[in-house]
């Protein structure tokens, strides 16, 4: 009797089996979590050092615009402004996506609206070469070849936000690409239909109907072309001239975020000032990077297709 | 102006723009190609580097990269494979879930000098791994993690819900219709998957600088002792990679041949990654013929 209720009562093979695997997926899921979490807290909590053990104004670190963190000014308060990489950071994004997203949209209309699937067999490889070809490849090609162009037409050493702009251009024309490939093909097909019934043709479909419907979509991708470009350090470190200054055109060397955390965190001591301070230029690409997810998320929620 | 003519002009610059991006294609690679491979020799793959007179060349740091993404690959897809099983059979519809998925929507979009950062503060400092292989692994397995996460829950989701129901009525347990029925199923899709991330991952320089080193001493290649200083297999030893290579002789290398190292040294990296783009191609392509009934 004791038997047979123990037998029934005990878990089966199959079902520890199936206990055990689910919890596997748990802790692998679990282990993701706490990554993050521990991404997060490292670099925040080295990034405010600058401001709670150095007492650096954060007003003063946002807007100042010298950058020499291992002396001090006539007032006392040590030289830390990050003006000129956040600017320069913010220009070649913002002016990358600007001309990226011409090209990207062409891309995306001609793959899903006009050439259909032979288009889409013959573009799709060129976008997955260009995500494939590696970051310091680009900064090698622009180094070797842009650099020297813009050198030739505008003077100056070449080394600057344009030469780190056209780098980025190609470096985020994939993404912003295959994102609106995405947006374009959710468009459902009775629109299409609907436009053209009316007696529309292609280019007032596309125009009127298919870019508007897409609209927010394709407004994410450029998002997240802009956090990719954002992001990028090789590339960009080997174009930009690494000047910290403030950037007065195009074609003088200046210094992005990125391109100062990787040119100097091995050259400074851990706990000091001037490697607080460039903790604290993470936390800002940190901050940017979270605030282009929230703002993709946002329009995602605002502008998805009603079914 | 009429639409007719409109029509004409913009299926004209949609022409001009896709032309334009093929064109731009063509040069890198063209470029990267026609000025790297004659400088590619059994000497330039077989010789170390020389940091003060020309004509070194890449052994090490060719040897440190596939080093360095086999070890990833170790550590970064059974985690992946667990969380992807996790997001497409296990994961409920609610708010838990989609937090996880922002989660791994936010560690992708991380630049990856941040994650560089981070190992470099955490790994190498904290954990007192040093400069080494295994730091860098570690690194580029939270770069590597999202991507891979995606790619097989998307391979498993893609799976035919028939499948899975035909193991349900044979009374097979949950976990054994995963592993016995889906996993085989996908394993084409997973493998394009790893592929396709390995060749992210060859390519990888900014999280590396700072959790795998800018050094590359000498090693040596016979001996097979995992945990001697000198052994090739230690994954102890700091190890600069192919591209973190490329980038310091851009950078601040006093080398004289730098250009041409730097050339033939792209024109390696970008065959080797168009050599895993195919391969995935072909394998996941193969695979699935071999494994399901489709011709």
């Amino acid at each position: 009797m004791k038997e047979i209720q123990n037998r029934l009562l005990s878990k089966s093979k199959a079902t520890r089996e199936d206990h055990f695997g689910r919890a596997i997926c748990y802790v692998c899921i679990g282990m993701i979590i706490a990554l993050v979490v521990c991404i997060l807290y490292f670099i925040t909590s080295r990034g405010i050092a600058t401001f709670t053990q150095n007492h650096v104004n954060l007003w003063g670190f946002l807007t100042g615009s010298n950058w020499n963190p291992g002396a001090v000014d006539a007032h006392g308060n040590p030289e830390v402004g990050a003006l000129p990489m956040i600017v320069t950071s913010f220009a070649v994004t913002v002016l990358s996506a600007i001309i990226a997203t011409p090209f990207a949209l062409g891309m995306a209309i001609f793959m899903s609206e006009i050439a259909g699937k032979k288009g889409t067999k013959y573009l799709q490889p060129v976008i997955e070469l260009l995500v494939g070809i590696p970051s310091v490849v680009y900064g090698f090609i622009g180094l070797s070849v842009v650099v020297p162009i813009i050198r030739h037409m505008f003077g100056g050493t070449g080394f600057g936000i344009l030469a780190g702009t056209i780098v980025l251009f190609v470096m985020v024309l994939p993404t912003i690409t295959s994102l609106s490939v995405d947006s374009l093909k959710a468009v459902p097909m009775s629109y299409r239909q609907a436009s053209l019934a009316l007696g529309a043709n292609r280019w007032q479909t596309i125009y009127k109907v298919i870019l508007r419907t897409a609209a927010p979509g394709i407004l994410t991708a450029v998002i997240f072309g802009m956090a990719r470009a954002f992001g990028e350090a090789l590339a960009v470190q080997m174009v930009i001239g690494n000047a910290i200054l403030m950037p007065k055109n195009l074609v003088s060397p200046a210094s992005t975020l990125t391109s100062k955390l990787t040119t100097d965190v091995g050259n400074t001591v851990m706990g000091t000032l001037p490697n607080n301070a460039l903790w604290s230029l993470a936390l800002i690409l940190l901050f940017m990077s979270l605030f282009f997810n929230l703002l993709v998320r946002f329009i995602g929620k605002k502008g998805s297709i009603k079914k | 102006m009429n639409p007719k003519r409109t029509n004409n002009i913009a299926t004209g610059v949609i022409y001009g723009l896709v032309g334009i991006v093929v064109l731009i294609l063509l040069f890198l690679i063209g470029y990267i190609l026609w000025n790297g491979v004659p400088n590619i020799s059994w000497h330039f793959l077989t010789s170390s580097a020389q940091a003060f007179s020309s004509g070194g060349g890449i052994r090490d740091q060719l040897f440190n990269s596939l080093y360095l993404l086999v070890l990833t690959l170790l550590i970064s897809f059974p985690i992946a494979l667990g969380s992807g099983i996790y997001l497409a059979e296990y994961a409920p519809d609610d708010w838990f879930t989609s937090l996880i998925r922002t989660t791994i929507e936010v560690l992708s979009s991380l630049p990856s000098v941040v994650v560089g950062l981070f190992g470099y503060l955490f790994l190498v400092i904290q954990l007192k791994l040093s400069f080494s292989i295994l730091s860098g692994a570690i690194a580029l397995t939270f770069f590597n993690l999202p991507l891979l996460t995606r790619s097989i829950e998307e391979s498993l989701n893609s799976v035919s819900n028939l499948q899975k129901q035909a193991g349900m009525s044979l009374g097979l347990s949950d976990w054994r219709t995963i592993t016995k029925i889906i996993l085989p199923v996908g394993l084409p899709g997973i493998l394009t998957g790893v592929i396709l991330s390995a060749g992210r991952v060859f390519g990888e320089a900014a999280a590396l600088i700072y959790t795998a080193g800018q050094s590359a001493p000498t090693v040596d290649y016979g001996n097979w002792n995992l945990f001697d200083p000198s052994s090739f297999l230690n994954p102890m030893r700091p190890a600069e990679t192919l591209a973190v290579h490329i980038w310091k002789l851009n950078t601040e290398s006093v080398t004289p041949d730098a250009h041409l190292i730097s050339s033939a040294s792209s024109a390696v990296l970008i065959i080797v990654i168009l050599a895993f783009n195919l391969g995935a191609r072909f394998i996941g392509n193969w695979l699935y013929k071999k494994m399901t009934a489709t011709r």
